[in-house]
């Protein structure tokens, strides 16, 4: 068997140990309408109107997409326009709170007989994947195909984030639950709880919890860079390649996030969608990192605050990790499904880029076992003919080649870019 | 309010740089080189200096010339002038010394477009340059210990065995107690240069054992003494720090293979059958030229990739 190339990165799990603290609810939340991939929610309310925890308050007709509830009760102020990280332009609902937190009626543990009210009641939860993609959960859980292997995805691979680590920590019943209940919704016959080797406290604890289980087997994955990414983490725990142009469906298994499958237990319990998040908040301007839960829609600001960020030293903030995670270029963005880092850095060095010297080393870390520095050159002269032989469109932007560049390269964003010159069918 | 600074991810990097690789080469080089001043005594210092001076004002002239970006701190042309006074004997003029850094800095690197961009090595073709232009000062070798550099003397080894003659003993060319050019001389100054290297992540290899490995087999076959064979001349300088080059080498492990062997191999037929006695230098530059056919047949495979689509009409 391939063994798939990987970086070492420092870890720098500085909050591992550091329990939730759930952060008190803000006067004012925004909530964007879009915060999954897929088409953006219309509201559901208009300016004005009362809302309660758990509401409902925007969706869409198009399948490919998750409804969006509010995480507060209060009233709606205003409903603006919103760009998100991505680019895409979504209304964007501004709830004044009234500190009461009063549930809505619409909150109750959903009905399920069979696989049909499943899929459905996993779209009403809003669940998308919790790992930061963001892919609408009821789609992910609604193959074509026939799934044998349901694989949790627990590797945290991205340095900082302990996020899927507290939830590990704190809630691991909920995740064996809910991975029981996916099993047998969906006729799963077994299930992998893929951990990657740096967190040795979660894998003994679910080792134990799952001796006497032998449909659900622990693996240990390899503590090297990218263990996360949907290719490479079906490949070291099944061996499977899912190959060009296919889903993981198409080689018999499902990837779900961790805390997702632990949310969607939850939520076949108590009828609570997806309102509430878990950051892990650090980086060298934060003064004492945290991991936080808080409701969808709190300001990124407030946050940093709440940890004793200087503000005014920040030069550079990342939503999710800092290898694959998005700078955000305005403080006051607010906090979406996806969210499950916020690094805070005082420092950001510009660093010149110099000529290729073609040391291989990014061939060497690409984990798809692309070639960087082949694909940087045939882009150079927009050789598209070059660029699909050399298989750009599978790059997955985990950003190892950048990485490890001497010459300061910015070889994954030219992947990006690389793409957009070959032509969709 | 404080602006933030939006750049694409990843947000981490490390912290080898260019300037970093190239400083290791030069810490890889320094024992063969040390042995060079302790057997061809201080003049090797001069000329070493001479070299790395003239690559590097020839680096920095030619960018300025050419309105481009000062390179000289990524330090890869202090590299070339090292290797390049490696490739020269001792007693050789200093004017012709500035001659081999014009033609490796200038013409094979700078023309091309600077560092990475160059398809041969700088250093072997200044060697092979002035190898036909001055032949008579570029044989001229000296006994080691014998610090006369108007004697006219010494042969290499390869010399010797190709035209009969006392030859030094293994130790003696283990340790470069031989004629030659300061940096081929002492093979096990050059070996711990480039287990350096390999143990650091620099080079790999693939090369250089590719390259030894054939040249000792086929000697072997060819009736010659393989040991001799692969310690004496340049095999060892051409082997770790010359086809590891970067730029001009293939970038798959496949490939690095596929140049050692062709390395190995042209490198027998020069020495078996040419005029010369030594065929390291043009061995690693007819690779150099091949390197961009390898690389084209052994590339990497792509997890999952499906084989490439026949071109429609």
């Amino acid at each position: 068997m391939r063994k798939l190339n990987g970086i070492k990165l420092k870890h720098r799990k500085n909050t591992e140990n550091s329990s939730t603290v759930v952060f008190p609810v803000p006067a004012k939340v925004r909530i964007p309408m879009s915060m999954t991939m897929g088409a953006p929610c219309q509201p559901l309310v208009k300016v004005g109107d009362e809302v309660k925890v758990g509401q409902k308050i925007g969706d869409t007709d198009a399948p490919f997409s998750a409804p969006v509830h509010s995480g507060v009760s209060g009233k709606v102020t205003a409903l603006s326009d919103y760009r998100n990280a991505m680019g895409v332009v979504c209304k964007m609902a501004e709830i004044e709170t009234d500190g009461l937190q009063t549930v809505s009626d619409e909150v109750k543990p959903p009905v399920v007989t069979d696989k049909e009210s499943f899929i459905k009641a996993v779209r009403e939860s809003g669940a998308c994947g919790l790992g930061g993609a963001g892919f609408p959960t009821h789609i992910k859980l609604n193959p074509k195909t026939n799934i044998d292997t349901l694989i949790i995805n627990a590797a945290e691979c991205e340095p900082y984030i302990t996020a899927d680590y507290r939830e590990m920590m704190e809630n691991p019943q909920d995740i064996i639950n809910g991975i029981n209940m996916v099993k047998s919704q969906l006729g799963i016959k077994s299930a992998k709880l893929a951990i990657e080797a740096n967190k040795p406290e979660a894998i003994k604890n679910f080792t134990e919890m799952a001796e006497n289980d032998d449909t659900i087997d622990i693996i240990t994955l390899p503590s090297a860079y990218p263990q996360g990414a949907e290719k490479v983490i079906i490949y070291n725990s099944t061996g499977r390649i899912v190959n060009e142009g296919s889903l993981p469906a198409d080689a018999g298994v499902i990837v779900m996030n961790v805390s997702t499958v632990a949310f969607l237990y939850r939520y076949m319990q108590t009828g609570m969608p997806l309102v509430t998040r878990r950051l892990t908040i650090d980086g060298n301007a934060v003064g004492e990192p945290k991991n936080v839960s808080t409701v969808i829609g709190t300001s990124f600001r407030e946050l940093l605050e709440f940890c004793k960020t200087d503000i005014d030293s920040v030069k550079k903030l990342i939503a999710g990790g800092p290898m694959m995670g998005m700078s955000v270029p305005d403080m006051d963005m607010p906090v979406v499904k996806t969210s499950n880092a916020l690094l805070a850095f005082n420092h950001y060095d510009e660093r010149k880029t110099s000529n290729c010297i073609r040391c291989g080393r990014c061939v060497r870390v690409c984990p798809l076992g692309l070639m960087p520095a082949d694909i940087d050159r045939a882009y150079k002269i927009r050789n598209v003919e070059e660029l699909k032989q050399l298989k750009v469109l599978l790059c997955m932007n985990c950003g190892s080649c950048t990485y490890v560049c001497p010459a300061n390269r910015k070889l994954a964003e030219t992947n990006q870019l690389a793409k957009m010159l070959i032509p969709r069918k | 309010m404080n602006k933030l600074i939006v750049s694409p991810s990843p947000h981490d990097e490390n912290y080898t740089k260019t300037s970093n690789i190239m400083l290791n080469v030069i810490i890889a080089l320094l024992p063969a080189w040390g042995v060079a001043v302790y057997f061809f005594g201080l003049r090797v210092i001069p000329l070493t200096a001479v070299c790395i001076g003239s690559c590097i004002f020839f680096e920095y002239a030619c960018r300025r010339i050419m309105k481009r970006d000062n390179t000289v701190g990524d330090m890869s042309a202090a590299v070339t002038g090292l290797i390049l006074a490696m490739n020269l004997p001792v007693t050789l003029p200093y004017w012709m010394a500035v001659i081999g850094s014009f033609v490796a800095i200038v013409i094979v690197k700078q023309l091309f477009g600077g560092l990475g961009q160059n398809f041969a090595n700088p250093a072997i073709t200044a060697r092979i340059v002035l190898m036909v232009s001055f032949t008579s000062e570029m044989t001229r070798w000296i006994k080691p210990m014998e610090r006369d550099y108007d004697a006219v003397s010494s042969a290499t080894p390869l010399v010797l065995a190709k035209n009969g003659g006392e030859l030094p003993s293994y130790l003696d060319l283990f340790l470069g107690n031989t004629g030659g050019c300061l940096g081929e001389v002492c093979a096990l100054g050059l070996l711990i240069g480039g287990l350096f290297l390999a143990v650091r992540k620099i080079i790999s290899l693939a090369a250089p054992l590719s390259f030894i490995g054939s040249l000792f087999v086929l000697s072997w076959i060819g009736g010659d003494d393989p040991v001799y064979q692969i310690l004496a001349g340049g095999v060892f300088l051409g082997a770790f720090f010359m086809a590891t080059d970067y730029a001009t080498t293939p970038i798959t492990n496949k490939g690095k293979i596929v140049f050692g062997l062709g390395c190995g191999i042209i490198t027998f037929v020069i020495r078996r059958f040419g005029s010369y006695p030594e065929g390291v230098s043009f061995s690693i530059l007819l690779m150099n030229v091949l390197t961009p056919y390898i690389e084209q047949l052994t590339r990497t495979k792509v997890l999952g990739a499906k084989e490439a689509e026949k071109n429609e009409g």
